[in-house]
């Protein structure tokens, strides 16, 4: 049936059958939107028209609380994922390591590595306060199962060679770590690292809808409570551009478009 | 040397020793007043309110009510994800066209437009249930992708052999050579579907479990609060159990 390389090739790039497609399907969505929009079918202000959306999105970006706000959620986040990948490393070095620590402990990681974060949000609240302390936390507890895992998965993949080769050199196992175990490991490391950013990502951003003064999460919780719709649409565009840009740009970094490519 | 049962059952208790070993141990730090009992509940009090939640706040209706919203989440991911999935293999243009966006797609904090959903549907079961829908689709439509491409070429010549139209050759050839794989998708999107329903009742605070964790902490029930996140832990847990049990069942029938 479908063979993805049969497609032609055009000379040009940006001319390409699968661009002008791309292309099509932009302008038939934002075609529809607008038709939608000025049909009278819909609440306006519920389907603002693209000019309304855009200036929305010119506004937001030329405004200075945005990135103050931006700021704020981006080091939440930071904080969030240094604290949960430190110690999903270690978590994930130990499991990793020791076979009988892994069948003792890993399931737990395991089976609470899937379940709804959020729900821990009002022990935050409880433990950390509701200022920064509570998203950092929602952040952190998001992040630290899915890179646990990961790097207890690739710590099992070692090639088995390299192990021995530091065994030889009778490297200690401050050496062995640094030496053979993490740079084996970058891949399933930076994996790991995506995952988590993804998740540490959404933990704190709906921590911050909840309950907060700052950050992007509050700036689309505020839209919501003004009704002012053009202006969620703005955020919420540039929101999941900024986290798809980000995803992609530490796969690209880590090398892992290059490990699927291969 | 330990015998071959005791190896196998001497991890599960030395996990489960310490879980209780670390129990007691915060049990004591409360009632020598090192951890204030305001913060975090005895764990004895959490136990011991597990009856008092299960019986007094509904927990039963509440959790047909995250299950209802969870199926109808489900059904909707698994027919629109599987349909896409298909069309996508079969119109290899629109493939390499979208699947690159359905990746990225997949690594948008969906659930962050709950507001959105919520002046769109209401405060409501829809508001629910759309947003896990979405959330769940991206990795349906790339797994059935994955599944279709991965039919082996042989059985594919079989179907031309015997002359099968396009119609027999997806149902007789295709569509059960991808379904261990389409599962694969469907388990990972109801596994998104139940934390976005869990996440949005618990924000929105409407419908089954995710509200009660919420209604109990607004209360400053501490142990109910405790105990109900404990029952949804539970719950996830089972339930991605089940969904792993009946993957591998279908993966080994391949």
């Amino acid at each position: 049936m479908a063979d993805i390389s049969q497609v032609k090739r055009s000379p040009i790039p940006w001319l390409s059958p699968v661009t002008l497609v791309r292309a099509v399907i932009i302008l038939t969505v934002l075609l529809a939107w607008q038709v939608m929009a000025i049909s009278g079918l819909f609440y306006s202000d519920v389907v603002p028209t693209l000019q309304k959306i855009g200036t929305a999105l010119v506004k937001l970006l030329s405004h200075v609380d945005f990135y103050w706000n931006l700021w704020a959620t981006a080091q939440e986040i930071a904080v969030g994922l240094v604290i949960g990948g430190l110690l999903g490393l270690v978590a994930g070095l130990v499991v990793g390591a020791n076979q009988f620590i892994a069948k003792a402990f890993e399931p737990y990681l395991y089976y609470l590595g899937p379940t709804p974060k959020i729900i821990f949000f009002p022990v935050m609240i409880m433990w950390f306060g509701t200022g920064a302390g509570s998203k950092i936390a929602m952040g952190v507890v998001s992040c630290f199962f899915p890179i646990a895992l990961n790097i207890a998965a690739g710590m099992r993949e070692i090639d088995k060679v390299l192990i021995k080769v530091g065994e030889s050199f009778r490297a200690n196992q401050w050496q062995m770590a640094l030496k053979i175990y993490l740079p084996a490991m970058r891949h399933p490391i930076i994996n790991g690292m995506r995952l988590g950013l993804g998740v540490a990502l959404i933990g704190t951003l709906l921590a911050e809808t909840k309950i907060s003064n700052r950050g992007i999460g509050f700036l689309v919780i505020q839209a919501y409570a003004n009704f002012d719709m053009p202006g969620m649409y703005a955020i919420l565009i540039v929101l999941f551009v900024l986290a798809i840009g980000a995803n992609t740009l530490v796969a690209r970094l880590g090398g892992l478009d290059n490990i699927k490519q291969k | 040397m330990a015998a071959p049962g005791t190896q196998r059952w001497l991890p599960t208790a030395v996990g489960v020793s310490s879980i209780v070993f670390i129990l007691a141990v915060v049990e004591g730090l409360i009632r020598v007043g090192l951890i204030n009992r305001f913060i975090v509940p005895l764990p004895s009090e959490v136990i011991a309110s597990f009856g008092r939640v299960i019986f007094e706040e509904n927990i039963l209706r509440r959790f047909l009510l995250t299950a209802w919203e969870c199926l109808a989440s489900g059904l909707l991911l698994t027919a629109f994800g599987v349909a896409i999935g298909v069309l996508l293999h079969q119109v290899k243009l629109f493939r390499l066209a979208c699947e690159t966006w359905v990746a990225a797609f997949a690594s948008a904090p969906l659930v962050l437009a709950y507001p959105l959903f919520l002046v769109l549907f209401g405060r409501s079961s829809m508001t629910i249930i759309m947003l896990a829908f979405i959330s769940g689709l991206p990795p349906v439509i790339l797994k059935t992708i994955e599944g279709m491409s991965a039919t082996r070429r042989v059985l594919v010549n079989v179907g031309l052999s015997f002359k099968l139209t396009p119609a027999q050759q997806f149902w007789k050839i295709y569509f059960p050579s991808a379904l261990p794989t389409i599962f694969v998708g469907i388990r990972l999107g109801l596994i998104f579907a139940l934390i976005n329903v869990v996440g949005v009742e618990f924000l929105i605070n409407f419908g089954g479990l995710g509200q009660l964790i919420n209604d109990l902490a607004e209360r400053y029930d501490l142990p109910g609060t405790y105990a109900a996140i404990c029952f949804v832990i539970l719950v996830s847990v089972i339930f991605f159990a089940t969904t792993e049990r009946v993957e591998r069942w279908l993966t080994s029938a391949r």
